[in-house]
Formats: C-alpha cells, sequence, structure tokens
C-alpha cells in the first residue's frame, strides 16, 4: 500500500526533516509512527498525502509516485485516503453534519446517498445526535470524533492520522482509539503518527528520532 | 449530470449565504456597481431615445429641387419625368407647393404667420433619392440639375442629417468608452471584493484542498458570488436608469415639444436590459476569475 524508498525532505535553509527513509506498509496494516516532537511523524504523513514532496527518493502510494503526480491528478489521490489532522481543520461555520458531508461533495456522490453514508459515519463515532450542532458547540474529543467522520465518509482504504489523541483525557483518547481499531479490523490500512503508542498495542511500529528511521 | 447539477445548485446557495453574511457591505458594493453601471446605460437610453426622434431613422441623404416660384405645375411634372427616367435617380418624389404650405401649417409654430401671408411664397419642389449616395456622386447630380430650365435652387439634404449621425456616432462611443472605463471598475470591484472572500475563506479553501477537492469546485461559489454581485449591481443600475426616465420623462417632453416634436422617454428596452444585466454579471464573474486564478495559481 505504501513504500518509501529511500526518501528525504529537506526544508530550507537546510534542515533535514527526514533522512534517506525505506521502509512498506501493507494493505490492511495498522503502523504507528512514533518519535519526539520535531522528529519527522507529520512530514512523513505529509509525504504520503501529498502534501509536501520528498526532496529525494520515491514515495509510493498504492502504486502510484505521488510526488511525480501532477498538480491536477492530486485531487483524486486524496479522495482516495482519509486524514485526520493534527489540529483538527474542521470548518466553524458549517454544522457537524456539512463538515462530514464537505468530502463527498468534492467527490460528487448523489445527496441522497452521501446524507446516508454522513449518519452512518456520524453514528459511528457516537456523533449521530449531534448533526445539526456547530463544531465550537462540541467538546474537544467530540471535535476530534468530528473529524474522524470526515476522514472515513469517503470509505477510503488508507487513513491517515496526525497525533489524533494529543490534547485528550485518557477516557477520551482510549475512546478515540477504539473507533480506529474498529476501521482497522474492517480492513482500514491506518498510519498514525502519536507518541501516545500505548493505545494502540497491536499496531506495527516505526520510530523515528531526528528524521532517522530507528531500528 | 444530476451531480453536476447539484455540485452547481450548492455552489450557488453557499454563494447565496455568503452574499447574506455581509448584507451591508454587499448593498454598498451592490450600489457602486449600479451608479458606475447607470452611466453608460443611461447614455445608451439617452441615445435610443434620440433615435426614436422623426427625422434620425433614415439618415439617407436626399436632393431638392426647387422650381422657380413663377413656374407652372406643369414645368415641375416635367422635370419629375425627366427625373425619374435620368440615370443616378433612384426615386424622386413632386412635392407641390399648395402641400409643403399646408403641411407647414399644421406642424410649425408659424401657422399665424403663415397666414398672414398674401400669397404661397413656396415653390413646387423634388426630392430625389439617389442610387449612389456617396457625397461627391450627389454632388456632381446637383450641379447638373442647378443646370436644367426653370429650376431656382438645388440643396443637398444631407447635411443636417449627417451632422446629427455624426453626433449620435460620437454620442454612442462616447457610451462605449464609458462603458469600457466603468466595466473595468466593476472588474476591480468585484477582484477585490473576491480577494477578500478567499481571505475570509483561507481556512476553508485549504481544506478542501487537502479534501480533494479540485480548483473547479474551490473557485465555484466565489465564481457565483461574482456573478450574482454583478448581476445584482446591473439591476440596481437599470432601476436607476428606469427611476431618472420617470423623471426626465416630463421636463424632456416639455422641451422637445418647443421645437416641435414629440417624446415620451422610454427606458431601455428589453434588448438594452438583457445586455446591462447580461454585462454586469459576466464583468462581476470575470473579475472573480482573475483574482481567483492569482490566488490559486500560488503554490
Amino acid at each position: 500500500m505504501i513504500r518509501f524508498d529511500r526518501v528525504s525532505k529537506r526544508y530550507p535553509p537546510g534542515v533535514d526533516a527526514l533522512s534517506n527513509l525505506s521502509f512498506e506498509i501493507a494493505e490492511r496494516q495498522m503502523v504507528l509512527v512514533s518519535g519526539h516532537s520535531g522528529a519527522g511523524k507529520s512530514t512523513l504523513l505529509r509525504l504520503v498525502a501529498a502534501i509536501e514532496k520528498c526532496t529525494s527518493g520515491v514515495v509510493l502510494v498504492g502504486g502510484q509516485n505521488v510526488g511525480a503526480l501532477a498538480r491536477a491528478a492530486l485531487p483524486y489521490l486524496r479522495r482516495r485516503i482519509g486524514m485526520v489532522f493534527q489540529d483538527q481543520k474542521l470548518l466553524f461555520d458549517r454544522t457537524v453534519f456539512e463538515n462530514v458531508m464537505l468530502p463527498l461533495s468534492i467527490a460528487g456522490f448523489p445527496r441522497r446517498d452521501a446524507a446516508q453514508r454522513v449518519r452512518t459515519a456520524l453514528d459511528k463515532v457516537g456523533l449521530a445526535s449531534r448533526e445539526k450542532a456547530l463544531p465550537i458547540m462540541l467538546s474537544g474529543g467530540e471535535q476530534q470524533r468530528l473529524a474522524i467522520a470526515r476522514a472515513v465518509v469517503n470509505r477510503p482504504t488508507l487513513l491517515l492520522a496526525d497525533e489524533p489523541t494529543a490534547h485528550l483525557d485518557k477516557e477520551t483518547a482510549a475512546d478515540v482509539a477504539r473507533i480506529f481499531h474498529e476501521f482497522h479490523q474492517v480492513g482500514v490500512t491506518l498510519l498514525i503518527a502519536t507518541y501516545a503508542d500505548d493505545l494502540f498495542p497491536a499496531a506495527r511500529r516505526l520510530r523515528l528520532d531526528h528524521g532517522k528511521l530507528l531500528p | 449530470m444530476n451531480t453536476w447539477l447539484a455540485q452547481h445548485q450548492d455552489a450557488i446557495l453557499l454563494a447565496l449565504r455568503r452574499l447574506a453574511a455581509a448584507p451591508l457591505n454587499n448593498v454598498l458594493s451592490v450600489l457602486a456597481i449600479g451608479v458606475a453601471l447607470a452611466l453608460p446605460a443611461g447614455g445608451q437610453m439617452l441615445l435610443a431615445n434620440a433615435m426614436r426622434l422623426p427625422g434620425t431613422t433614415s439618415a439617407v441623404p436626399q436632393i431638392s429641387v426647387f422650381m422657380l416660384a413663377s413656374a407652372e405645375r406643369r414645368a415641375a411634372t416635367e422635370i419629375e419625368s425627366r427625373l425619374g427616367k435620368y440615370g443616378g435617380v433612384k426615386h424622386v418624389q413632386l412635392l407641390p407647393k399648395e402641400e409643403t404650405l399646408a403641411r407647414l401649417k399644421s406642424n410649425s409654430g408659424l401657422r399665424d404667420v403663415i397666414e398672414a401671408l398674401p400669397a404661397n411664397p413656396f415653390p413646387d419642389a423634388l426630392v430625389v433619392t439617389a442610387t449612389d449616395e456617396r457625397p461627391e456622386s450627389m454632388e456632381k447630380l446637383a450641379a447638373e440639375f442647378r443646370q436644367w430650365p426653370k429650376v431656382e435652387h438645388v440643396q443637398l439634404d444631407s447635411a443636417w442629417v449627417r451632422r446629427l449621425d455624426a453626433l449620435l456616432k460620437l454620442g454612442r462611443t462616447g457610451v462605449m468608452l464609458l462603458g469600457a472605463l466603468l466595466g473595468a471598475g466593476l472588474i476591480a470591484i468585484s477582484f477585490s471584493i473576491i480577494r477578500m472572500q478567499v481571505l475570509t475563506h483561507r481556512a476553508e479553501i485549504e481544506v478542501s484542498q487537502l479534501l480533494g477537492a479540485t480548483n473547479g469546485f474551490i473557485q465555484r461559489p466565489f465564481l457565483y458570488y461574482g456573478l450574482l454581485l454583478g448581476l445584482a449591481g446591473g439591476i440596481a443600475a437599470w432601476l436607476l436608469v428606469g427611476a431618472a426616465a420617470l423623471w426626465l420623462r416630463a421636463p424632456l417632453g416639455e422641451l422637445v415639444r418647443l421645437y416641435d416634436l414629440t417624446l415620451v422617454l422610454q427606458s431601455l428596452d428589453a434588448r438594452d436590459s438583457a445586455l446591462l444585466l447580461g454585462l454586469a454579471a459576466g464583468l462581476g464573474w470575470l473579475g472573480a476569475m482573475i483574482s481567483l486564478r492569482q490566488h490559486l495559481q500560488q503554490p
């Protein structure tokens, strides 16, 4: 599903975020990317989603070299990937329902099917009764679950999550981890950047240190 | 197709929602656009009305041949017949002096003066339309007719029509120039409003891009925003011109009556109204598109 072949990412003025990374992630795997702050976890996820391009090496996602994709092709890659961002990136002037509907509107789903999918996704994360609320009215844990619902509503085969349990209390974090486990059980490939790796005991681990993969 | 329509419907609804979110700002913008467009639209309305004045609908130059006052009718009919067979003459019409007098009595404000005259002062006249309307050909014909017996005077009637036509042409050019300048102003207004909108919705654009939105999807609500803003400005301009037409109708009617003409000032006709609204909407859309291109092409 994902393959990194001698991938490096350097930011100006010469800061190496990732150095010569090579690894493979098979379909249906749950992989944790752990490491200290600044280790390169978020950068790795951003390379997978083609939000950034690597400085050298090749990143393959589903067999596609995402670094070589034309700008016009990027939207179609991203529609196949679910993303939960560290800062959630919710739209605070839209309701819970509209936030989750956005990826389906972008993908051009028929409205009736899309509404059904949104309700299913909200039900899955326990927000079915809050669909008319604005995100500002939700608690931190609920906002995180909303972000997950939006990431999975398209039923992606690959789900990326950047620190999904950061800023959450222990109970809420466990609740969010349980949701990820449920997606893993139905065959979704998960790549989660987190420092709280005790929440995912069964997952494979990639440990980063200053942009390098630890053995 | 349904999906495509639904996406456009969503974009229009979102644009309307954004317009409604800042009512005062948008009303003022619409008013600014409306006033800017009302100037060329008002000019076009005045021109269209001027074209309706009698004598301005046809700019065909003619030659008037006036007989000697002492000449008998038979002489005039002979000249009419000669003109009818003359090469270069397309049409000839005899205006008997009695008819000229009667027409002047009924149409001008000189009725009392004319009635006070002891005899009809007008000669018989012939109005000639030439096949070749070029000024040099017309002058040549007029010079030939001047040599004919019992012809007192030959006059080229095209001068005043041409003057009026030149004035109308100047007016049309002025309206077009004003329209182009203020149209560019509308594009600039739309450009900056959409730029502000893009900055306001920067987070939403970023999220949409991360979720797989194409540039087309992202641009759509902003383009409809620009289009609706321009259209609303066009409607405002149309209303302003209509109100001005109503307001000016009576005083202008009074003015043209002093020149023995009749004019009921009409607002823009259906064609000009559609053109105004279409151009306003199109220019609003264009301003939005330029603004979005500039923003979305940034890396």
